[in-house]
């Protein structure tokens, strides 16, 4: 029973950074009612920033920080300059655009900093609680503490700030919002950019698990996008939940299913879209989009 | 605009024929004269070409003319590579004679994978076939009894028969030019006429498209499959022209690759697939002197470059070059043609898809 219960602890942590990773995907869909697949590429290039930061001899926490400063504005920068030229335009036309981009943050972080892993510093002590056999590092217990503090500060800036309350009409309506004097523009971009620093918290805290390297983001990218896709993609509660889910499933089905294993893991995010896609599309708490014909 | 003097050319007639005739001779001179006036490894880079025009224009057929979308390409092309791999090591194939297995193998797939594609679109389609190339390297590792895991596998090089003289790059060439001619042909058949017509109606406006009688499931289905059949078959040509096959091969940096190729050259075009896999050979060639992440970064610039500036690709542009020259006309048309827009409205042609014979004769 420890056992049991210790994976689906480790399944949480794991979930935990899913679920931050889904919920700047769903800001950015919220905001620009894009998909974007850039967004762990652009996690991963920040991580390389706190990283580069850190051998400079910068404390991991202010090089975190001066991190997530530096993601806020490149992630408005990417939606003015990237992003807006091509809004409005077709689904294919906007995909395209953010793969590139893709290609662009993975096969750039390998120009500048090489393929070579490296070990990125843990930002928690090397604490281990252990409660009847049960272990918990620290590093889990202060991502999952570092999420509820996001999902708070979101709630809050979105439910009771002025801001928020712009960013929501914004998304919501572009035309009123615009005839009632909010700076539709200025709101995507601050929507890129809160999801963009949010992402390069994810990346950091991940890390120093994963190895840093370009390619660390691609199978976390895969997890959110099945968290988002589960909790549905305008819904920020349903991607924390389905982050969650998708994190404890994976451990489990990693433990207990021999043919998945731990090399095999990455099925689970797979076959959790396709059939969360093919049962009910919107997800677990999504809106339904009604089309006009 | 100033009136310029430009060559009229009207559809179907005997000038225009010649015209098309003369480009088409000019462009198989060159094609048969690569491999004698280049060295060899300038010919493998050119057979390479072939090799993924023949994946680019698959997926042409899937994101080009039925505007559906896939990042998991790469998936097929391995599966491609790996049944040539196995058939020619394991059970003593002729290389050529894998190929046609290589897509029926890739095309069962790719229908397996068209069935959830007709609930899915745009965004989410793309969802489920980035995950499908994200899985395709650690499957293949498991399977290692087939696949040879991540040690990867040699595959022997096919020599040239005796009787052509030629050298082994040389012959690798011809026998890829010519299944890429086979290909090209298979493609032409497929966009031209009713079936083409339907596959850019269903692009353009589904439901219409199926209110005039377009089956859209079987049209959605057969799309994906062919276009992963052709991915297969420039996978198994990996297989025999580099000689080994590996899991790293098909990550998807190669799927968004064929991605690239494919905006570069320009959507819903034949002759773009050449140009677009020209560009994703020769930039890395030249590209990794500078860095080897260079040639990457370079194809995901591109594609926002082009969607930005030029989204009908090199071919649009080199239709716009045309245009300043040559004047082709609809037989009976007057005045001046405009050139269409790449994603146009082709609803009005799809008029003339009947509803059943369009979906019998795929």
């Amino acid at each position: 029973m420890a056992h049991f219960v210790q994976q689906v602890l480790d399944g949480l942590a794991s979930g935990a950074i899913y679920a931050s990773l889904a919920l700047a995907l769903v800001l950015i869909f919220r905001s620009t009612h894009i998909v974007n697949f850039a967004q762990g590429e652009m996690a991963m290039f920040a991580t390389f920033i706190a990283w580069q930061l850190f051998t400079w001899g910068v404390p991991v926490w202010a090089a975190i920080a001066a991190t997530l400063v530096v993601a806020f504005l490149g992630g408005m920068a990417v939606e003015r300059m990237v992003i807006r030229p091509v809004e409005g335009s077709s689904e294919l036309t906007i995909v395209i655009v953010t793969l590139g981009l893709l290609l662009v943050f993975n096969q750039g972080a390998g120009w500048i900093w090489d393929f070579i892993i490296k070990q990125f510093p843990n930002p928690f002590p090397a604490h281990v609680f252990d409660v009847g056999g049960v272990r918990t590092t620290a590093h889990t217990a202060g991502v999952v503490a570092v999420l509820l503090l996001i999902v708070l500060g979101l709630w809050a800036l979105f439910q009771h700030t002025k801001i928020g309350l712009a960013m929501r009409a914004a998304a919501e309506n572009p035309e009123s919002s615009r005839l009632v004097g909010i700076r539709v523009g200025r709101m995507m971009m601050l929507g890129w950019g809160l999801a963009a620093a949010l992402g390069a918290l994810a990346g950091c805290l991940v890390a120093p698990r994963l190895f840093l390297e370009p390619n660390m983001m691609f199978s976390v990218t895969i997890y959110a996008f099945a968290a988002a896709t589960l909790g549905g993609f305008d819904s920020p509660g349903g991607a924390v939940l389905g982050g969650l889910i998708v994190g404890v499933t994976e451990n489990l089905a990693g433990t207990y299913i021999p043919f998945i294993h731990q090399d095999l893991k990455i099925l689970v995010p797979l076959l959790v879209i396709v059939a969360v896609l093919l049962v009910r599309p919107n997800g677990l708490f999504g809106h339904r989009e009604v089309v006009r014909v | 605009m100033s009136e310029r003097r430009r060559v009229v050319l009207v559809e179907g007639t005997a000038k225009y024929r010649i015209a098309v005739a003369v480009v088409a001779l000019v462009v198989l001179a060159i094609a048969i004269a690569i491999p004698y006036v280049m060295p060899p490894f300038r010919v493998f880079q050119f057979t390479e070409v072939l090799m993924i025009a023949i994946a680019v224009l698959g997926l042409n057929l899937l994101t080009g003319y039925n505007g559906q979308i896939s990042l998991g390409h790469s998936a097929f092309f391995a599966l491609g590579a790996y049944t040539t791999t196995v058939l020619i090591i394991d059970h003593g194939w002729n290389y050529v004679l894998t190929l046609p297995l290589a897509f029926a193998v890739a095309f069962a797939a790719g229908f397996l994978v068209g069935i959830p594609a007709l609930r899915l679109h745009g965004l989410y389609l793309a969802l489920v076939t980035l995950s499908l190339a994200i899985v395709t390297p650690p499957l293949i590792k498991r399977f290692e009894g087939v696949t040879g895991g991540a040690m990867g596998r040699s595959v022997p090089k096919p020599g040239a028969p005796g009787w052509t003289g030629l050298a082994q790059d040389q012959w690798h060439y011809f026998v890829v030019l010519a299944i890429t001619a086979v290909m090209v042909l298979i493609a032409r058949n497929l966009v031209s006429g009713r079936i083409g017509r339907a596959l850019r109606a269903v692009r353009d406006d589904g439901l219409a498209a199926e209110t005039m009688g377009v089956d859209l499931a079987i049209f959605k289905t057969l799309t994906f499959a062919y276009s992963a059949g052709f991915a297969g078959v420039a996978g198994g040509i990996f297989a025999f022209v580099v000689g080994f096959v590996s899991p790293e091969s098909f990550t998807l940096v190669l799927a968004i690759g064929f991605l690239s190729a494919m905006v570069v050259g320009g959507l819903s075009s034949i002759s773009g697939a050449v140009f677009g896999s020209l560009f994703y050979v020769f930039v890395p060639v030249y590209a990794a002197d500078v860095n080897d992440a260079l040639s990457g970064v370079i194809y995901g610039v591109a594609l926002i470059v082009v969607m930005f500036l030029m989204p009908a690709g090199v071919v649009g542009v080199l239709r716009r070059v045309r245009g300043l020259v040559v004047d082709v006309r609809k037989p009976g048309a007057h005045g001046p043609t405009v050139a269409p827009p790449v994603v146009g409205r082709d609803l009005s042609e799809a008029a003339g898809v009947p509803a059943t014979s369009s979906s019998a004769e795929l």
